[in-house]
């Protein structure tokens, strides 16, 4: 099949990016690692969609092809419910941050007019 | 010693008002969240503390700052006091009386105990819905479940910690209120809706948004 092609050539591009951010240090080679190795799967799926059909047949749905989608669903959410909390971390850590510069800028401010408080 | 805590964003019009109408309460801290006009020049000018915020991080975000300032500087009660101009000044007295006492911890104000504001419809309905939600998720009956009118002791103060940065801090203050047990009451406020205040306000549908922020944070804190 011709998306096979398809497939497998967009996989290799896919290691190929990865490497080069892990050349240019933007990933580490952990992350790079389990880049290369998702591909590699991906990569074996496409070339053995029997395999698949006997995953598929084992967990009771009809083709390989349905197995690989749902569990990339359900790899997707769960990608996504981290990528939120990890957004929401980064949020909060922002606000501490704007506060400390907010808190620390008027001490400043003060010491400078050699104002006090009380 | 009592503080006021003003977060404000884009008030310029109006903060000075805001400012001097209080000021004679306690020290007055305004929160800029980053205005793009002149609020914080104009706060300045007034003789309140500013403390500004370098990115805009919402009204929690601010209240927070605040607060925390205050309890820096020797605070005893903390005033949270909206910048638009919708409080009743004068009410920062009757407000602040219980908390002063020891009676309670916390005086919430409440629009709807007296009835003497005027409150447009839509906005009515959806303060409603907001406590009815407020009652089933929180568990704390209160009457009006958005205020920005508070007083908080010390003690208060320090236990409660605002991290909703966006508008669905009021709910999270009452869950903290819960959590930590502390003492509450309701007293009669007055919210002025102006023109002015009307139009740089909450849309009512901005509700949704608030519960959005509440639910995921209910789900994952």
């Amino acid at each position: 099949m011709f998306i096979q092609y398809i497939i497998i050539f967009f996989s290799l591009f896919a290691v190929y990016r990865a490497a080069l951010r892990l050349k240019d240090k933007t990933i580490s080679k952990r992350e790079f690692g389990f880049w290369s190795f998702f591909w590699l799967i991906v990569i074996v799926a496409t070339l053995a969609p029997n395999g698949l059909d006997r995953v598929a047949k084992f967990v009771g749905v009809g083709r390989g092809v349905d197995v690989a989608i749902y569990i990339s669903i359900v790899v997707i959410f769960y990608l996504i419910f981290r990528i939120l909390v990890r957004l929401d971390k980064i949020d909060k850590n922002m606000t501490q941050m704007v506060r400390k510069i907010a808190l620390n800028n008027n001490k400043e401010k003060d010491e400078e007019s050699g104002n006090s408080n009380d | 010693m009592i503080f006021i805590i003003i977060p404000a964003y884009n008030e310029e019009k109006i903060i000075k008002d805001v400012v001097k109408s209080v000021k004679k309460f306690g020290q007055v801290v305004v929160v800029d969240d980053c205005s793009t006009d002149l609020t914080k020049q104009k706060a300045e000018e007034s003789g309140a503390v500013v403390l500004s915020h370098v990115i805009n991080r919402g009204q929690g975000a601010s209240l927070q700052t605040g607060t925390d300032y205050a309890l820096k500087n020797g605070a005893d009660i903390i005033v949270h006091f909206d910048a638009d101009g919708q409080h009743n000044p004068e009410e920062i007295l009757s407000m602040t009386k219980p908390v002063v006492s020891g009676e309670t911890d916390i005086v919430l104000g409440s629009r709807f105990l007296e009835n003497t504001s005027n409150i447009p419809p839509v906005r009515r309905l959806v303060l409603r819905l907001a406590v009815l939600f407020t009652r089933f998720f929180s568990g704390i009956n209160v009457t009006d479940a958005h205020n920005g009118f508070r007083v908080l002791s010390k003690k208060a103060a320090e236990q409660i910690k605002i991290t909703q940065d966006r508008m669905a801090h009021a709910s999270e203050i009452l869950d903290e209120i819960i959590k930590h047990n502390l003492k509450y009451k309701e007293m009669p406020v007055q919210i002025k809706y102006t023109e002015y205040s009307m139009q740089k306000g909450q849309s009512s549908l901005a509700f949704i948004n608030i519960l959005k922020d509440l639910i995921w944070g209910k789900l994952f804190k």
